[in-house]
């Protein structure tokens, strides 16, 4: 989806804060941590590919504002509720007769009608070997698909509709596209995909630099090129 | 606060699924303590330090690195396929994740903050050179610069150039000059 996680090469954001190097700084961040594995194990959530979803399903502004633990619970909140395992009125009330203040920013954005995942699924272990065999091999010429979806993927929009250089292959693995949704693994072949920076991110970019992205073989058509 | 906003709702999600039943709150504690105490950058030092002093290691770790780690049996999340990349003098490479903050947790740890923060997600695809002088990492003109948007379940993590110093460290002293900041690529050792 067009999402506000997609952050790949927007502006704005300012200086990158280096001294903010603590993976965890407060307590409840290391208990939303917990809380998401333990949702994971319980069955709450179905896979990693549907919880990224959640989170980048969650409100923007929360997204921005909330630091990585408050998404995180955003999206773990979004699930439970979709899950029917809580509802948002009593989470809601339960939250403010512990403080917070009534025009709070709600992160969680449950749907009405979620999708729904067949369980159990859990696993982490995501590659998968295929009959078929891969459209592309290392050197190959190839260019991403240039529309978005409104649904989850792992092409960034930085990256859609760029030319680009298959530089490994990583066999078959979980499609995230289908997986999210319910969908069946759907595996498909992985690939490394090299990208200059004049590629993405125009002619003034920095020669030296090339970005590495691993691509779904259904984000990528072969090109006419063969050269360097 | 924004944070103190999500730390209630999480409270309040974190009470009524125990009081539920549908949790229990040892899990959580035991999450923790595993966290704190056995997953964290020591597990990539290892690794490291290893590879700057076993040529048939440090092969076999950039050839496919998760077969290369298999026998350390290193907790704290899966890596179903591991890639090392190696800095050169002439090629730096550095770790990103601009879709979510995907990270070798096995080998690293949980991210710094700084990672999962949309300056350094959004920046280090674009202008990668301002944002390591941002570090304190000046990366000349005419090196290369790769870096890698861990888009997939791949997991990246840097081989750090090992400095002249340490040519004839014992392991102690190798293990402790490898920093979680070189294996994602922010930082060059000296």
């Amino acid at each position: 989806m067009d999402g506000i996680h997609d952050l790949g090469g927007r502006q704005g954001h300012g200086a990158v804060d280096v001294g903010a190097g603590a993976a965890i700084d407060a307590v409840w961040e290391a208990r939303v941590f917990a809380l998401v594995q333990v949702a994971f194990r319980a069955g709450f959530i179905r896979n990693t590919d549907q919880f990224r979803h959640a989170v980048e399903r969650i409100d923007p502004a929360a997204y921005l504002t909330q630091g990585y633990f408050g998404r995180w619970t955003g999206g773990l909140e979004t699930l439970l509720v979709e899950a029917g395992v809580l509802d948002s009125a009593t989470i809601d009330s339960r939250a403010r007769a512990l403080g917070l203040p009534d025009n709070a920013r709600i992160a969680a954005r449950p749907r009405l009608q979620p999708d729904r995942i067949p369980h159990p699924p859990t696993t982490f272990h995501n590659a998968r070997s295929l009959a078929t065999q891969p459209r592309f091999a290392i050197g190959d010429a190839v260019v991403t698909c240039c529309h978005g979806t409104s649904t989850h993927t792992r092409l960034p929009g930085y990256a859609r509709g760029r030319h680009g250089r298959v530089v490994a292959c990583h066999g078959g693995w979980v499609f995230p596209d289908s997986n999210a949704h319910g969908h069946g693994e759907d595996p498909q072949y992985l690939y490394t995909v090299a990208f200059s920076a004049q590629t993405l991110w125009g002619e003034e970019a920095d020669p030296m630099l090339s970005v590495r992205l691993d691509l779904f073989e259904p984000y990528l058509e072969a090109t006419g090129d063969t050269d360097g | 606060m924004g944070d103190t906003d999500a730390a209630l709702r999480a409270e309040a999600l974190e009470r009524l699924l125990v009081e539920k039943g549908l949790i229990d709150p040892a899990h959580l504690d035991g999450i923790i303590e595993m966290f704190n105490t056995r997953v964290g950058p020591m597990n990539g030092a290892r690794v490291v330090a290893r590879a700057w002093r076993d040529p048939v290691f440090r092969q076999s770790l950039l050839h496919d690195g998760s077969s290369a780690i298999a026998s350390y049996g290193f907790e704290g999340g899966q890596v179903d396929k591991l890639v090392v990349v190696e800095n050169t003098p002439d090629v730096h490479n550095v770790v990103v994740c601009t879709l979510c903050s995907c990270y070798p947790w096995a080998l690293l740890g949980l991210p710094p903050k700084w990672y999962k923060d949309p300056a350094y997600r959004s920046r280090i695809v674009r202008e990668p050179r301002v944002v390591l002088r941002e570090f304190g990492l000046a990366i000349a003109p005419q090196r290369e610069i790769r870096v890698w948007d861990s888009s997939a379940e791949i997991r990246y993590m840097v081989l750090p150039m090992m400095p002249d110093r340490l040519r004839d460290a014992d392991d102690a002293t190798l293990l402790d000059a490898v920093s979680r900041d070189a294996m994602i690529g922010v930082q060059e050792l000296t």
